[in-house]
């Protein structure tokens, strides 16, 4: 008796929980961010054959384990085979997954060498995070010489809970990284205390920016907008409190924008790379 | 594997004396594996309740965005110390408790063979535990570097990052001893007739486990040490400016951190292993393939570590090599749970509480697997690496996996342990609870992960707030259920029903076949011969 109330209770939680589950879905982002990139839209693709191919195998597996958990009750006076052993059957359950395995590999494969390929860029900027904010230095390309701090603007009012949040609570910066559309872009990561990384899920680019190191990674965000992404190495205090946004523009814009940071370059730079060597510790 | 024996070897007259002392001196001075098994057992459980204390202060904090009720660096302190605590302290050291209680009984030893080293072993874990909580109010609290101590923050940090790289090395101690305590015992104490292809497979997977932990533990020793040195003594291991580099801590750290993770999950699979054939009333499918699937998973894990690492920018070649390494795994992984659904295929299925764990395990443990097999993918981890997704995975595999294995290993042999029965229905009510509630937990948290949460944060952007609300509901109800799970067990200790010797209709190693219930203090004082 008791376990049968157990058991109608669970299975109304469960709908319950269920419901609300699906419910509240329906509101929130539960996927990817939408893709600007190739190499997003790729990594996206790949994403979804993979989640469909392991659905099914999921729902092979345990239709099998459901039915026999369904039929073959003792309760039902079942009686147990005795059968464990089928080289057989071992071989080929060996067998499926690894072909599986490389029909799952190859274009995977493809993708991460076209992640890799960050030979003839366009533009190319050193993104340096320091305890917790980024620096980026436009090194080669149009705007060469560009060079500024970026730090997030969310006042401490609406972080503490004085001041109702904003939209882009935690998403917003000083100074947005600015780059030409369809161009193909080169970062180059560095850090200036710990391990930081540097991400933009609209564009597929993730990378970690080590100190004392450089390592890159490329993107050719193919349509305007303003994207955002959060440091995903934890670098401390503030780790939650850095975020990457960048501004992908028409190639005019860019040249415009180029033309209004050159006059402001030259009078800002060297406080601004004084600024960014001496970045105390907070 | 169904060993048949002809003696009946085990002495019913000496079961009631416990050594020389008694009372707390008991317990302190004891060199009984049962004794010593039950206090790895209630050791783990305190830290898992220590741990998930840890876990609802994150919950807490994160239920809304905004910072409400613990300031950054706390935050970050819980997460490392519910890490910590949740790998070293919980789940490692019960699956050690059930190693202590269950491989002499099931080899038919007397004891362990290291009995005085056994004692040691465990008692070395309080000490480190008790540096990891006095960290906490070291000047600068406890380190804050989540449970992987990446260099250079842990250069950064407190005196707390000392007393914690010492409780590491404490842990690491006893961690292997007592593996070299099963080894010996697995290898040399077996009773006449019981080979080693006759072993039940909990025996097995420990033995393979206990080999891992030999090989990683001074691996991860070494890494916090050169740590330690880094910061005080001079070195720049993993200094750039000294000739070092930070991503060599991840690399020594991984190479540990990998085997690790199968030194956790390996002994999940025996146990689930005894409980699936007991409850289906049929032997175990593929026994053979199971060993060897178990030893394929053992070592193909020296060789994958740097999955962990996908973005620290490894060259094309790199990427390919630990992502295809890294598939691989799903291969013997997939054999197992095949095996297991086979064992359940035609079977005499009954649902008690541990066989309702067993297959909560089987059915939740390959859904993180096939969450892992998504991460594998180096292209799609560079989007998912670092986020609540990952969270999602291993706790998929760990906070589900591992826990509900021990959750069914618990059920299945408190009855052997105490001679007690445990609550049926509340046993039930335990497992459902728990079901429900942690995946209300985890599941959403692949969706925030998806979304572009990073994980470690302590306040985040408005869209994730749905995901957060939900997950932190789902984990005070996990939370409060533990407790009920703690009342099962006391209640069986005080007023269970007297268990029969053997308990369960399908259980067929010998703990069950050839000893009583309650076992005696030395559990085969002559050997039992098998055929």
């Amino acid at each position: 008796m008791a376990s049968n109330w157990v058991r109608i209770l669970a299975v109304s939680a469960a709908g319950v929980a269920g419901l609300t589950a699906a419910g509240l879905a329906l509101a929130a982002p539960w996927n990817l961010q939408a893709p600007v990139t190739k190499i997003a839209s790729d990594i996206h693709s790949l994403h979804e054959y993979v989640m469909i191919l392991v659905t099914l195998i999921f729902a092979g597996v345990f239709g099998a384990m459901f039915y026999s958990v369904y039929a073959h009750r003792k309760d039902k006076g079942y009686k147990a085979a005795q059968f464990h052993e089928s080289t057989t059957v071992e071989i080929i359950w060996t067998v499926i997954p690894l072909l599986i395995l490389i029909i799952i590999a190859w274009p995977a494969t493809k993708v991460v060498i076209a992640q890799k390929d960050t030979s003839q860029a366009d533009l190319t900027i050193k993104a340096t995070g320091y305890q917790w904010k980024w620096g980026y230095d436009y090194v080669k390309g149009e705007g060469e010489g560009i060079r500024f701090v970026s730090t997030l603007t969310t006042p401490r009012d609406q972080i503490e809970g004085r001041a109702p949040k904003g939209e882009n609570y935690l998403l917003e910066v000083d100074n947005e990284m600015v780059v030409p559309v369809n161009k193909k872009v080169r970062i180059l990561t560095t850090a200036a205390d710990v391990i930081h990384s540097w991400w933009i899920p609209a564009f597929g680019a993730k990378q970690d920016a080590i100190p004392g190191f450089i390592r890159d990674i490329h993107f050719k965000a193919e349509k305007p907008g303003i994207y955002r992404g959060q440091c995903t190495e934890l670098c401390g205090k503030d780790h939650g409190f850095m975020p990457i946004v960048v501004r992908v523009v028409s190639a005019d814009e860019y040249t415009k924008w180029v033309g209004m940071q050159k006059t402001k370059v030259a009078a800002d730079a060297p406080k601004n790379i004084v600024a960014a060597a001496e970045t105390p510790r907070q | 594997m169904s060993a048949v024996v002809d003696s009946h070897g085990h002495g019913h007259e000496h079961h009631d004396h416990h050594g020389g002392y008694s009372g707390i001196m008991r317990w302190i001075t004891t060199t009984n594996h049962k004794d010593i098994g039950t206090l790895y057992l209630w050791f783990s459980f305190i830290m898992f309740m220590t741990g998930g204390a840890m876990a609802m202060v994150i919950r807490l904090e994160l239920f809304s965005p905004g910072l409400q009720w613990v300031d950054p660096d706390f935050f970050n302190q819980m997460t490392t110390m519910h890490g910590l605590i949740m790998v070293f302290g919980a789940i490692m050291p019960a699956f050690v408790g059930f190693a202590n209680w269950l491989i002499p009984m099931q080899i038919g030893a007397p004891d362990m063979a290291f009995a005085r080293m056994n004692n040691w072993s465990f008692w070395i874990l309080p000490f480190a535990a008790s540096l990891l909580v006095i960290s906490f109010f070291m000047p600068g609290g406890a380190p804050g570097v989540g449970w992987t101590l990446y260099a250079p923050l842990t250069v950064q940090m407190g005196i707390g990052m000392d007393l914690t790289i010492f409780a590491v090395h404490l842990l690491g101690m006893s961690s292997i001893m007592g593996s070299i305590n099963i080894i010996t015992t697995i290898l040399n104490l077996r009773a006449p007739g019981m080979t080693l292809m006759r072993m039940p497979l909990f025996c097995w997977t420990w033995l393979i486990t206990a080999y891992l932990l030999v090989a990683a533990m001074p691996v991860l020793a070494g890494a916090v040490t050169m740590t330690l040195t880094d910061r005080h003594f001079g070195t720049t291991f993993f200094n750039a400016a000294g000739g070092g580099d930070p991503v060599l801590y991840q690399h020594i750290f991984w190479f540990f951190g990998h085997p690790e993770v199968y030194i956790i999950a390996l002994p999940a699979f025996g146990v689930i292993s005894q409980v699936i054939p007991a409850f289906s009333r049929k032997p175990l499918f593929g026994y053979a393939s199971m060993v060897y699937a178990t030893s394929a998973i053992a070592i193909l894990s020296f060789i994958v570590w740097a999955h962990h690492m996908y973005t620290v920018g490894m060259p094309v070649t790199g990427q390919l090599f630990f992502m295809y390494a890294t598939t691989l795994i799903a291969v013997p992984t997939g054999v197992k749970v095949f095996n297991w659904v086979a064992t359940m295929w035609k079977g005499a299925l009954s649902f008690e509480t541990p066989m309702l764990f067993a297959i909560g395990f089987l059915f939740l443990f390959t859904l993180g697997g096939f969450t892992g097999l998504v991460l594998s993918l180096a292209a799609v981890d560079i989007q998912l690496h670092d986020t609540y997704y990952v969270v999602a995975h291993f706790h998929y595999v760990m906070a589900i996996g591992a826990v509900f294995a021990g959750f069914a290993g618990v059920y299945f042999w408190l009855p052997k342990w105490t001679g007690r029965m445990y609550d049926e229905a509340l046993g039930k009510w335990h497992f459902w609870l728990s079901t429900i509630f942690i995946n209300i937990t985890f599941f959403v948290q692949h969706f925030s992960g998806l979304a572009g949460m990073p994980r470690r944060i302590p306040d985040y952007p408005l869209m994730f707030e749905t995901w957060n609300k939900i997950s932190s509901i789902g984990a005070f109800g996990f939370g409060l259920s533990q407790l009920l799970f703690l009342y099962i067990v006391l209640k069986a200790i005080r007023s269970g029903e007297k268990a029969k010797d053997k308990q369960w209709e399908g259980a067929d190693s010998l703990e069950w076949t050839h000893l009583p219930t309650p076992v005696p203090y030395h559990s085969f004082e002559t050997q039992p011969v098998l055929k």
